[in-house]
């Protein structure tokens, strides 16, 4: 089907779409706190439009209860928690090392690539107006997962998590228009408990590592060498700092 | 109030209700009726199961079969016993000055909160309330993972939070290509497509292939995860080792398994429309490639919890490779080996509980001589590993042997890395276990104030199972079995 037959609202789904996909790219490449903070609020912006405009094209009111859920949970609340967390900790201004910035950017290619490829079935299988966009929704959910893995502080993992969110929320909107409401409820009390519990982990790493740098989190390993730990079980937690 | 509401509705409130009352001596009662209410509802819904067959919830929210009310059962009863453990065992950590007020409330909340979750997750009809009650249970043990606050504890909790949680999420991918699938086909009611009875009866055989497979993929590495299928167990045996006791017990004994439960139900789904053994065999591949890894993983644990959290690896995998294989005889024997399993773990847990009390550590090499300083610990955990590692007369012995006779029926060259799996599994636990119970004690080691009620409760449960599986449990299985494998063990 050619782009220019698709009415308006189908071409401007797909636009929406696209800007998602590229802030998943730019949050990639982002090593500040704050600006990271931000670029995740934007998406979810986007994601909201992108919905209302599904729920629009489709008929489907369901989904303007999930676009407003989403503005209030991934575009006020969570990055408002993240932001004053990040205030409080004091590292509002912390930027990250990335060790090979645009290699992770190609990476981040090639997954759309592949999301190409594994959404062929899907795809071939759809007649909704959006199929073309569901190939973007698994790219931006793979690419919050490779955002998981490959940054080192507290704060970009869980921005990744909930990427990686936005992700599967995004498919769920253009590959079946939503899925049932109650789900769409228990998904967004599961990740709003899940930003409540990464607040409340914040303030723990920082107090027993002194840092959100993940990399510190190496005690635990399968070594034959003795671990430092565990001989005195009974001792207070130590809670100072290192 | 229907049975199930009262099973699903009493954790609940108590959940609540703790919140405000956990820290009082009298919440670790609270917690210990709580959950005896729920236990008593729970085997009350089984029995009226058991005679009048499947029950439809009013709204079809949830549904209740052969197979899930016997898991909905065992997660009631192994809640409860680990309960009356915990009282006596939280109030000494709370003397010892581990834990606080505050986290003592959040502790006996969040453990109603768990059971909660898990018997919704057990009873839904709904694949995505499936999925929202298992990551609910992720999100009510992480805080208590990290209750200690050492530093050990946080890193296990943060590890624990973002592999099940991204972990999950594929699971939540799957959970929306199989609604694709189906409202794809089925169409007609929306809401009506993700329900689980509407999925299997009308529609499962006329499911998308495609589709369907690569929902099964994304399902067996989100649900998978919960599982603790190696390579994506790293979490398990840090969150199981590093968390208050009674909490390692429940998780081992009873999270892994509702997560299996949820494969094998997907997987029930999955087999219908493919015509195929693909979803058999990818189980049965990471099934056994988990069994042979963790039983070799043994072989290097200093913690004791870490040891018998590889040990349950090596159990899920076994499971896993089981119900892969299909069958009517493996199948039964997996539902066997979940129950003796449960059953055996958290008995096990329990007893390492007590005797890190007595030994003040949890490092293998400082806890020695348990038999001279307390031998009802001492036997507890002999009597238990010798169960979990499948010795005769005990329960586990009789399902690793039909799961080895269903191997050996329908894919003998397995039997040979099964047997190899055995015997590494048995020699690592052992080479531990021996100095610990028969070693020199430490001088001036003092015995602990030990419940072993509820270990001699399920070890003889275990026992009993294993010399004669009572008549009404067998046509339980039975009737599981027939549910998932299509047929009867002959």
């Amino acid at each position: 089907m050619e782009l220019a037959e698709l009415s308006l609202f189908s071409q401007a789904i797909i636009l929406f779409a696209a800007l998602v996909l590229f802030t998943s790219f730019i949050m990639l490449g982002q090593t500040r706190t704050l600006p990271l903070i931000f670029t995740f609020a934007w998406q979810g912006l986007l994601l909201a439009v992108v919905t209302v405009l599904v729920a629009y094209v489709s008929d489907h009111p369901d989904l303007y209860v999930s676009a407003a859920l989403t503005v209030v949970l991934k575009v006020v609340l969570i990055p408002w928690l993240l932001y004053r967390l990040s205030v409080r900790l004091n590292m509002q201004y912390d930027a990250e090392v990335i060790l090979h910035p645009s290699l992770l950017l190609l990476a981040g290619a090639g997954l759309v690539i592949f999301s190409y490829y594994v959404a062929l079935p899907i795809v071939r299988l759809s007649g909704l107006a959006t199929r073309n966009t569901i190939a973007v929704s698994i790219a931006v959910e793979l690419i919050g997962m490779l955002l998981m893995c490959v940054r080192r502080t507290a704060v970009a993992q869980v921005i990744g998590f909930m990427s990686m969110e936005n992700g599967l929320f995004f498919s769920a909107v253009v590959s079946t228009y939503g899925m049932p409401l109650i789900v769409e409820l228990g998904v967004a009390f599961d990740v709003l408990v899940a930003a409540i519990l990464f607040g409340v982990f914040f303030i723990q790493l920082r107090d027993s590592f002194d840092s959100l740098d993940v990399v510190r989190l190496n005690r635990l390993s399968e070594s034959d060498a003795p671990m430092p730990s565990h001989d005195e079980a009974g001792a207070p937690p130590p809670g100072g700092r290192a | 109030m229907t049975l199930l509401e009262i099973t699903l509705l009493t954790p609940l409130v108590g959940g609540l209700l703790l919140v405000f009352i956990g820290h009082r001596p009298l919440g670790g009662w609270v917690n210990v009726i709580t959950c005896a209410v729920t236990f008593g509802a729970s085997l009350a819904m089984a029995l009226d199961v058991f005679a009048h067959g499947p029950q439809l919830s009013g709204g079809r929210m949830f549904y209740i079969d052969a197979f899930n009310v016997y898991l909905v059962t065992l997660t009631a009863f192994v809640g409860m016993t680990s309960a009356i453990f915990s009282r006596p065992y939280m109030r000494h950590e709370v003397e010892r000055g581990r834990v606080t007020d505050v986290r003592l409330r959040l502790y006996h909340s969040m453990y109603q909160c768990f059971i909660f979750s898990m018997l919704l997750a057990l009873s839904a009809n709904n694949l995505g309330i499936l999925w929202v009650a298992m990551e609910a249970a992720t999100l009510t043990t992480v805080l208590l993972v990290s209750l200690y606050r050492t530093p050990e504890a946080i890193e296990a909790a943060w590890k624990y939070f973002i592999l099940c949680g991204v972990g999950i999420a594929q699971a939540l991918f799957g959970t929306v290509l199989v609604y694709f699938a189906a409202e794809n086909k089925l169409g007609a009611d929306r809401d009506d497509t993700m329900l689980w009875t509407v999925l299997h009866g009308a529609g499962a055989g006329t499911l998308d292939p495609a589709v369907i497979s690569l929902a099964f993929v994304f399902l067996l590495v989100g649900y998978g995860t919960k599982v603790g299928l190696v390579p994506l167990h790293s979490w398990l045996p840090d969150a199981h080792s590093e968390g208050p006791t009674p909490m390692s017990a429940v998780l081992s004994g009873l999270l892994l398994n509702v997560a299996l439960y949820a494969l094998v139900r997907v997987k029930m789904l999955v087999d219908a429309s493919l015509q195929t053994n693909l979803a058999g065999h990818l189980m049965m591949g990471f099934g056994l490639l988990s069994f042979l890894v963790a039983g070799l993983f043994l072989h290097r644990q200093h913690d004791i919890k870490r040891m018998y959290s590889y040990s349950s690896i090596e159990h899920m995998g076994l499971m896993t490779f089981a119900f892969g294989m299909g069958g009517p005889l493996a199948t039964y024997g997996a539902l066997l080996h979940m129950t003796v399993h449960s059953l055996t773990k958290s008995a096990i847990f329990v007893t390492v509980g007590h005797a890190s009390q007595l030994a003040g550590t949890q490092r293998i090499e400082h806890i020695r001589g348990l038999m001279r300083t307390q031998p009802a610990i001492g036997w507890g955990l002999l009597i238990g590993t010798i169960a979990i590692a499948g010795f005769p007369p005990f329960g586990v012995f009789i399902s690793e042997f039909l799961l080895l006779m269903a191997t050996m029926q329908s894919w003998p060259w397995l039997a040979i890395p099964l047997l190899v799996g055995f015997g590494v599994a048995f020699a690592g636990l052992f080479r531990n276990l021996q100095p610990m119970i028969f070693g020199e004690p430490p001088p001036g080691q003092q015995p602990v104030e030990a419940n072993m009620l509820p270990v001699a409760v399920h070890l003889v449960l275990v026992l009993w199972l294993g010399v004669s599986i009572p008549g009404f449990l067998s046509s339980w299985f039975e009737q599981a079995t027939l549910l998932i494998s299509g047929a009867l063990p002959r």
